[in-house]
């Protein structure tokens, strides 16, 4: 359907429709964007107060909410000396309309799948330190994630998100373990505020790059990703390292595609993690000060 | 090469250009007292109270019209609510016997029927078996088109006409979402505007930016499109700048009509036209524009 000519137009596209004559020519994109610019992102931390850490990111139309919660479980046998980690997404019905009942469903698998394998390996986030009793208690992360609005690259939005929320968690710390016989009595610190944080350095950010006729972009808007025929989704960590790769929707790519497209997202990513580093430091001198204030979705 | 940058929730700019200004409208909310005066008459979008039945309150946001005793209030986000005469955009969603459905953004799907539209071969031309088997011929689903509105249907829903050179299949351009509200009522809806491009504002709040042909004024009507013919880098550059200028202003709620695009381009010259996108840079757009327009009026 769509034409693969080596300029495209503008698109004529918005709903369900993929009626697209859509050309990237001169690096110009509809809203006056080069391929690899990002739309403004807005962050805030610490904006849900039940939640042991939480963050609010919107980019452009799309907005996400995270909030982190902690719980403490029993470990797994195979792996007694790390705590857990669980993503749960929820695509609001007030998001789009295709949300409704349970068409968000595949949507929210495929993110939360996605997102808990780009954290499975030691070298993106270590369990190790939520681990309290070896093989007896341990610390589990809920992670749970409500997207409220969507004007495309869910992905990248999630993840700066899940990133920044990770970053606000505050677990509490655990001044002594007691085991009597097989019961566990476990004593948390009494000061609330007496709690440690989260190593969220290697955590990474995903990259979702939309291949267009012949062009890779970067943060596609919700047109462009109906105009596309496949994107790929890499996870890549401050230091630019891939931690994994997922290709969504039904095309395909070429081998030599695939090696620019990541090229170009360990270049994004890189770039990506830098910012919202600097966002966060920011965000944080802000939450020390004398009462913040929360702003949320008024203002 | 990219610069990605994320803004602070506490960064946030307030887009109104009215807000704590003197004279500026009263914005109700829902549930806000309008007036316990007992002798107004409870119009659209306002509901008397349940337990104080003298007080007269507000069930939308907007602003208050007041026509002798009736007090309605007028919503500022809303669907489309057609009028006899009113220049629309819309897409096909379905192509049925004798009639196309279309996406208008209003409540229902507006319909136009095959005997509202002008067919090749003159305009008398009697409506055969074969015009209706060639329907899809004309317009498929998924095409945009512009109409005017014939009628409205008792179920509010309206039926459109094409009747006319200036309307018709559209083929290259962008397609821009604002509010209905936001749509001045003029007596021309289709500009060609100084910058270079022409805008066709349809009172359902879709706005159609396309580049202006040189050889004839009618530009869009009937069922032709010419999707091989490339638009040049300037063209292109100039419907992203008006794209970005007609959502800045958009965003500060003023007045869509064709000198206040105009005025808006021409304050936007200033910055390129990603800049556009950021929340200070298009409040400083809509600011310009407003004193623009009042100093058009005053003088």
């Amino acid at each position: 359907m769509v034409k693969s000519t080596s300029y495209l137009f503008f698109f004529i596209s918005f709903g369900n429709f993929l009626s697209v004559y859509f050309i990237f020519q001169n690096d110009l994109r509809n809203d006056g964007r080069s391929k690899q610019d990002y739309r403004p992102i807005e962050l805030e931390l610490d904006i849900v107060t039940h939640a042991n850490g939480s963050a609010r990111v919107r980019l452009a139309n799309t907005d996400i909410l995270v909030g982190v919660k902690t719980e403490i479980d029993v470990p797994t046998s195979n792996r007694p000396e790390e705590g857990k980690i669980e993503f749960f997404v929820d695509c609001s019905a007030n998001a789009t309309p295709e949300f409704e009942g349970k068409g968000g469903q595949d949507l929210a698998t495929e993110i939360g799948n996605y997102l808990g394998s780009s954290f499975a390996s030691p070298l993106s986030f270590d369990l190790k330190p939520l681990c309290i009793l070896k093989g007896v208690q341990c610390w589990k992360l809920y992670v749970d994630i409500l997207i409220l609005e969507c004007g495309g690259n869910l992905f990248d939005a999630v993840s700066l998100a899940v990133k920044a929320a990770l970053y606000n968690t505050m677990v509490p710390r655990v001044e002594t373990v007691a085991m009597d016989g097989g019961n566990v009595d476990l004593q948390l610190s009494g000061d609330p505020f007496d709690c440690w944080r989260l190593d969220i350095t290697n955590i990474p950010c995903l990259v979702t790059l939309t291949k267009i006729g012949e062009h890779l972009i970067v943060d596609p808007t919700a047109e462009e990703e109906e105009c596309s025929m496949a994107s790929l989704v890499v996870a890549v960590t401050e230091s630019g390292r891939i931690n994994s790769l997922c290709k969504t929707s039904v095309g395909s790519l070429h081998p030599q595609t695939l090696t620019d497209a990541l090229k170009v997202g360990v270049e994004v990513g890189v770039g990506l993690n830098k910012a919202l580093n600097e966002a966060l430091g920011r965000e944080e001198k802000r939450l020390q000060s004398n009462k913040p204030e929360r702003f949320g979705f008024l203002k | 090469m990219q610069n990605i940058k994320i803004r602070l929730a506490s960064e946030r700019v307030n887009t109104s250009l009215t807000f704590g200004e003197e004279g500026a409208p009263h914005l109700y909310t829902p549930g806000e007292t309008i007036t316990d005066n007992q002798r107004v008459m409870s119009g659209h979008g306002t509901y008397m109270d349940e337990e104080n039945k003298e007080v007269l309150k507000a069930s939308v946001a907007g602003t208050v019209e007041r026509v002798n005793q009736l007090i309605c209030v007028r919503p500022i986000k809303c669907r489309y609510m057609g009028e006899i005469g009113d220049v629309v955009v819309g897409r096909i969603t379905e192509v049925q016997q004798k009639r196309w459905k279309v996406e208008t953004n209003a409540r229902l799907d507006s319909v136009l029927l095959i005997s509202s539209v002008n067919l090749p071969g003159g305009e008398l031309r009697r409506r055969s078996a074969e015009d209706e088997q060639m329907m899809r011929k004309y317009l498929q689903e998924g095409d945009l088109v512009s109409a005017e509105v014939q009628s409205v249907f008792s179920d509010g829903s309206l039926s459109l006409h094409t009747r006319s050179l200036k309307y018709g299949k559209l083929s290259q351009g962008v397609l821009v979402k604002v509010p209905p509200s936001l749509i001045l009522r003029r007596k021309n809806h289709f500009h060609n505007l100084l910058c270079g491009a022409s805008v066709i504002l349809g009172n359902n709040g879709l706005i159609w930016i396309y580049p202006t042909s040189p050889e004839d004024d009618s530009g869009v009507g009937g069922f032709t499109q010419n999707l091989e013919q490339v638009i040049d880098k300037e063209d292109r550059e100039r419907i992203a700048r008006l794209r970005n200028c007609i959502l800045s202003i958009s965003a500060s709620k003023l007045m869509l009509f064709d000198s206040s695009i105009q005025y808006a381009f021409e304050e936007s010259l200033n910055y390129s036209i990603k800049e556009l996108l950021t929340p200070e840079v298009m409040l400083d757009v809509a600011f310009r524009t407003r004193h623009r327009l009042q100093a058009y009026k005053d003088s």
